[in-house]
C-alpha cells in the first residue's frame, strides 16, 4: 500500500485534530494549504455566537429569580403540577442553550475557531452544578469568552473575572472587606459579613499562574482583599448577590463595584505592591497575573495537552510559552504559533475525544444531528456519557485526558450511542464514502475493511464512529 | 408503600449519581472460600470531596475557643436545640449525624479529629490526588492506593475491580484493571457490533482492554440487577418514597442543583442499602470506594441546620444504609470516611469557611473495639492553629489508612511502607484503630 501523501494527511489532521471533525468536503477544502485553512479562521472579533432566543445574563438571572420565587410560593401551597411546570421552564432554558451551542459546532465551517473557543470556556469554567449559575452558564460563555478568544489573555481574564456567573460561582459577590465601611458597620458586624477567598484562589491556581506558580496563602488572602467590592447588582431584593439588601442602581444581574464593601489599604500580592483605589486595585493585580511567566507556562502546557498529547512535547510547550511572552499574551499570535508548530502535526493521533467532541464530530460526518432535533434527549445522552454541557464537576473544568474518558463504561455507552446514530446517518449517505470524507488519509485499511464488511448500513456507520481513528484526533 | 414505589438498583444509583455521589467497587469474581477469616473482611472508603469541615463534623464544643472562632456557624453545645451529639467532654458529632452517633455509642464508630494528608497546598485537586494516590506529593504516583492494596494482598489471585460512574476515581486506578458501570439510558442491541470492535481494537492498548472490561461489567450488572430484583421481591422495602425517583427527576436535579435535603438523604440511604446488597451477594465486591461531592462550603454553610447539615445528613443516611444493609456482615466491615483537607478554624465573611488543613476522619465498623478519639487533639488555642488559621494536623492520613489495612485486612508492613504508600516510613502505622 502506498503511504498517504503528506499534505493529504495534514489536511485530515487540520479538520480532525485542530477542528471538530470533518464535514463532507472539509478535508478537500483544507488540502491545498492546511495551515492557511486554519489561520484564516483566526479573527479579531472572536468566536461565532450560538443562535436562538437565549437571553443575556441580566435577563436570565431575573427570569430565574422570578421562577424561583414562584416555586417557593408554590411549594408552600403544595401545588405539585404547577411546581413541576416551573421547574420544567428552568430546565428548558438550560437545554435550549446546550442545543444552540451544539448546532453551531455541528455546522460551522470554522471549526478550529470553535475548538479554540471551547478550550477557553473550559479554562474559565463556571458550572450549572451550582444552582444560581445554571441560568447564566451559557450566557457567560457568550458574553465573557466568545468575543475575546483572539484578544489578549488579560482581556479574557478580566471579562471572566467580572462576569456575574463567575462572581456567583466562586462566591465573590458577597465578599466584604472586614475594615470596609460595610464590614466595620454595626450592621455588618452583627451579620458577620467579611472576606471570601474562593475566587482569588481559583484565579491563581486555575486561571493564571497555576498551582506551582509560587504563590502563598498570604498572596491568596491579599488578592481576596483586593477583590472585595467586585459584586453583582441585585436591584430590589433581586438575584443572587448574597446578603445585600440595598436597592442597587445598577441593572440587576450585571457586574457592580461596591465601594462600601472594598477593603481599604495597600495590598501586597506576589511581591508587588498595589496602592490603587477601589476597583482598579484588583484589576491591576489581574493584569500582573496575566503577564506573569508562570501564567505563560501554565497556559502553554494546557494548550499543548489539549491539541497534541496528554503528555505534551516539551519543545511545543516551550514554543507556546515564548509566543505568549513575546506577544504580551496575544491569543491570535498564540493560535498561529500552535498552527506553525511541527509537533502539532504529528501523524500519530494521540488525543482521545471527550464525549462532547465525539458527538459533535459524529454529527459533522453526515450533517445528521439526531440529538439536536430532540434537545432533551441530547442532554440525557450527555449526562449518561458523563459530560452534561455547562455542568463540569468543579472549577477545574472537564478533564482533558484519556485516563479520564477512555473508561470501560464510557466506551460501552459510546458504542450504544453510535448504534442509534448509525440508524439515522444511514438514511442519507453511503458509509464507505462517509468514512473517506470524515477521516481522509487517517482512515486505516483495517477500519475501511470492517466498515465495508458490515452487515447493514447502520452497522457500518456505528463501526466508523467507534473505529480507533475516529475515537481519536 | 406498594411495590411499584420501591427503588430499583438502577434508579437508586442514577439518583445518587445526580446527587454527586458515585460508587466504585474492588472485589473478586472468582473467589476461593478457603481463604480464611480475612476472606470475609470488607472495606468501604468514602471520600468526601470539596474539603469537609471537620470542626462541624465532630465539633469540639468543649474546646474553650470553639464558639468564638466559629461565630454563627458554631454547632450549639450538648443538649441545646440542634446541638452537638455528645461523644466525650470535648467532642460531639454534628446533629445531622444521628446514625453515626448511634454507632459511636455502641462502640462502632470513632473520630480522628486532626488528620491530614502530607499535602499543604490547600488545592482541592492536588490534595485529592495525594489522598487517593497515597503518594507524598501531588501527581507523583499515577495509580490509587486501594488498587495497589488489592494487588499486594493477592498477587496470585484473579481480582476484579468495578467502579460505578462513568469515570474511575484515581483511588481505584492502577495495575488491577478496573471496570466501570454507570446507570444510564444508553444500551445497545446490536450483538455483532461488540465482536467487530473487539477485532478492530485487537492491537489497541487503550481501547481493547477497556471495551472488553466494559462489556463484561455490563453483563455482570445485568445479572446483579436481576438478582436484586429477585431479592427485592422477598425483602422489605428499602426506604421511604423519596428514593423512588425516575430518571427524569435525575435530569431535573442535576440541572437545578441540590434537590431538597430529605429526598437527598432518602436517596443516599437507598444507595447504601443497594451497595450493601451488592457486597453481600454471591461473588460480591470486597472493597468499595464511594465519593460524595459538594463539601466546598465557602458561603452560608449553616450550623446545626443549613447547607452543610444537608450534606452530612446524606452522608449519615448513606452510612446507615450500608451498616444496616450489610446485616450480619457488618461485623466484618470497616468504613473509613475521609476528605482532602479541612477548612479554616474561623468563620469567613460569608458565613462559610475557606480552605484549611487538618479535618476529621471517621472510622466505623461492626467489629470494632470501643475507643476514644484517634490521634491527638491539638486544641484551638490561637498559638496552636496551623499558620494561625487551621486546625493543626496531628495524624498523617496515611497512618490512619495503614492502621486500617493492617488491622482489618492483615496487609503486611512491607507492602504498606512500600508499594501501597511509597516513601511513607515517616507515617507510622496507627495502632488500635479497628482492633
Amino acid at each position: 500500500m502506498a503511504l498517504p501523501n503528506p499534505s493529504d494527511l495534514d489536511a485530515a489532521i487540520a479538520a480532525t485534530r485542530f477542528g471538530l471533525g470533518a464535514r463532507p468536503g472539509e478535508i478537500e477544502a483544507a488540502r491545498a494549504d492546511p495551515r492557511g485553512f486554519l489561520k484564516a479562521q483566526i479573527r479579531p472579533e472572536g468566536a461565532d455566537q450560538p443562535q436562538g432566543d437565549l437571553g443575556n445574563s441580566a435577563r436570565n438571572l431575573t427570569v430565574f429569580e422570578s421562577l424561583r420565587k414562584e416555586r417557593k410560593e408554590l411549594k408552600a401551597e403544595d401545588a405539585a403540577a404547577e411546581l413541576k411546570q416551573v421547574q420544567g421552564q428552568i430546565r428548558e432554558m438550560a437545554i435550549e442553550e446546550m442545543a444552540a451551542r451544539g448546532r453551531l459546532a455541528a455546522a460551522t465551517p470554522a471549526a478550529f475557531r470553535e475548538r479554540w473557543t471551547l478550550f477557553w470556556a473550559n479554562h474559565f469554567t463556571v458550572s450549572a452544578a451550582k444552582g444560581v449559575v445554571a441560568p447564566i452558564a451559557g450566557a457567560f460563555e457568550r458574553e465573557a469568552i466568545r468575543p475575546y478568544v483572539f484578544s489578549r489573555f488579560e482581556t479574557l481574564l478580566l471579562a471572566s473575572s467580572q462576569h456575574p456567573a463567575m462572581l456567583l460561582y466562586l462566591d465573590q459577590a458577597p465578599s466584604v472587606g472586614p475594615n470596609s465601611r460595610a464590614g466595620a458597620s454595626a450592621q455588618g458586624q452583627r451579620r458577620g459579613v467579611g472576606l471570601n477567598e474562593n475566587l482569588a484562589r481559583e484565579i491563581m491556581e486555575l486561571h493564571t499562574v497555576g498551582v506551582d506558580g509560587g504563590y502563598s496563602q498570604a498572596d491568596v488572602t491579599e488578592f481576596a482583599r483586593a477583590l472585595t467590592g467586585w459584586s453583582v447588582a441585585r436591584g430590589q431584593g433581586g438575584a443572587g448577590g448574597g446578603g445585600f439588601r440595598s436597592q442597587d442602581r445598577g441593572q440587576p444581574g450585571t457586574f457592580m463595584f461596591r465601594p462600601l464593601a472594598h477593603e481599604p489599604g495597600v495590598r501586597r500580592v506576589l511581591g508587588r505592591t498595589y496602592a490603587q483605589d477601589g476597583q482598579l486595585q484588583a484589576w491591576t493585580v489581574l493584569k500582573d497575573l496575566a503577564a506573569n511567566r508562570a501564567t505563560a507556562r501554565h497556559i502553554a502546557r494546557k494548550l499543548a495537552i489539549h491539541f497534541v498529547a496528554d503528555d505534551p512535547p516539551p519543545a511545543l510547550v516551550e514554543r507556546l510559552q515564548q509566543s505568549y511572552l513575546s506577544s504580551g499574551g496575544r491569543l491570535d499570535r498564540l493560535a498561529e504559533t500552535l498552527i506553525d508548530s511541527p509537533e502539532a502535526w504529528s501523524p500519530t493521533a494521540a488525543k482521545f475525544k471527550t464525549p462532547y467532541e465525539f458527538l459533535v464530530s459524529s454529527w459533522r460526518v453526515s450533517g445528521a444531528t439526531p440529538d439536536l432535533d430532540n434537545p432533551r434527549k441530547f442532554a440525557g445522552s450527555m449526562t449518561a456519557l458523563g459530560q452534561r454541557p455547562f455542568s463540569a464537576p468543579s472549577p477545574k473544568g472537564w478533564a482533558d485526558d484519556a485516563a479520564e474518558w477512555a473508561s470501560p463504561d464510557g466506551l460501552v455507552k459510546r458504542m450504544a450511542w453510535s448504534e442509534a446514530a448509525g440508524k439515522v446517518m444511514a438514511q442519507g449517505m453511503d458509509p464507505v464514502q462517509a468514512a473517506q470524507s470524515a477521516l481522509g488519509a487517517r482512515l486505516s485499511p483495517e477500519s475501511a475493511t470492517a466498515i465495508a464488511r458490515a452487515e447493514t448500513r447502520p452497522e457500518a456507520f456505528a463501526v466508523l464512529l467507534m473505529s480507533p481513528e475516529f475515537q481519536r484526533r | 408503600m406498594n411495590r411499584q414505589d420501591q427503588p430499583t438498583r438502577r434508579s437508586a444509583l442514577a439518583t445518587a449519581a445526580a446527587l454527586g455521589v458515585s460508587v466504585s467497587f474492588l472485589g473478586r469474581t472468582a473467589y476461593a472460600a478457603a481463604d480464611g477469616a480475612l476472606a470475609k473482611k470488607k472495606l468501604i472508603v468514602i471520600i468526601c470531596r470539596g474539603a469537609m469541615d471537620g470542626l462541624s463534623v465532630s465539633p469540639p464544643v468543649g474546646d474553650p475557643n470553639y464558639a468564638a472562632l466559629r461565630g454563627r456557624i458554631a454547632i450549639a453545645p450538648f443538649g441545646e436545640k440542634d446541638g452537638a451529639l455528645k461523644l466525650d467532654s470535648t467532642f460531639g458529632l454534628h446533629p445531622a449525624l444521628a446514625s453515626v452517633h448511634r454507632l459511636a455509642l455502641a462502640g462502632q464508630a470513632r473520630i480522628a479529629p486532626a488528620v491530614a494528608t502530607p499535602d499543604r497546598a490547600r488545592s482541592h485537586f492536588e490534595a485529592q490526588d495525594v489522598l487517593e494516590s497515597g503518594g507524598v506529593a501531588a501527581y507523583g504516583v499515577s495509580s490509587g492506593w486501594l488498587n495497589r492494596t488489592l494487588q499486594a494482598m493477592a498477587p496470585a489471585r484473579k481480582i476484579e475491580a468495578l467502579s460505578v460512574g462513568t469515570q474511575a476515581p484515581l483511588i481505584l486506578r492502577g495495575p488491577v484493571q478496573a471496570a466501570s458501570w454507570s446507570p444510564g439510558g444508553l444500551e445497545g442491541r446490536d450483538e455483532r457490533l461488540p465482536r467487530i470492535l473487539a477485532d478492530l481494537y485487537a492491537k489497541d492498548p487503550l481501547l481493547g482492554p477497556a471495551l472488553a472490561s466494559g462489556l463484561q461489567t455490563q453483563g455482570m450488572a445485568h445479572a446483579a440487577a436481576a438478582l436484586a430484583k429477585a431479592q427485592a421481591a422477598e425483602a422489605q422495602p428499602m426506604t421511604g418514597a423519596g428514593a423512588a425517583q425516575s430518571d427524569a427527576m435525575v435530569a431535573a436535579a442535576s440541572a437545578q442543583g441540590p434537590a431538597n435535603p430529605r429526598a437527598n438523604a432518602d436517596a443516599a440511604h437507598s444507595m447504601g442499602a443497594t451497595v450493601a446488597r451488592f457486597m453481600t451477594g454471591a461473588n460480591g465486591p470486597q472493597v468499595v470506594a464511594i465519593s460524595v461531592d459538594n463539601f466546598d462550603t465557602h458561603a452560608n454553610q449553616g450550623a446545626g441546620t443549613g447547607l452543610l447539615a444537608g450534606r452530612l445528613s446524606a452522608l449519615d443516611s448513606l452510612i446507615d444504609g450500608l451498616s444496616t444493609g450489610l446485616g450480619t456482615e457488618w461485623a466484618n466491615t470497616v468504613i473509613v470516611v475521609s476528605t482532602e483537607f479541612g477548612r479554616t478554624a474561623r468563620v469567613n465573611g460569608t458565613g462559610g469557611t475557606d480552605h484549611g488543613t487538618a479535618s476529621t476522619a471517621l472510622v466505623l465498623g461492626g467489629g470494632m473495639k470501643r475507643g476514644g478519639i484517634i490521634g491527638d487533639w491539638p486544641t484551638l488555642q490561637q498559638a496552636k492553629l496551623f499558620e494561625n488559621r487551621d486546625t493543626a494536623p496531628t495524624l498523617d492520613m496515611r497512618s490512619l489508612f495503614k492502621g486500617v489495612l493492617s488491622e482489618h485486612l492483615g496487609v503486611e508492613r512491607q507492602a504498606l511502607d512500600g508499594s501501597i504508600f511509597p516513601d511513607s516510613q515517616v507515617a507510622q502505622v496507627a495502632m488500635g484503630v479497628t482492633a
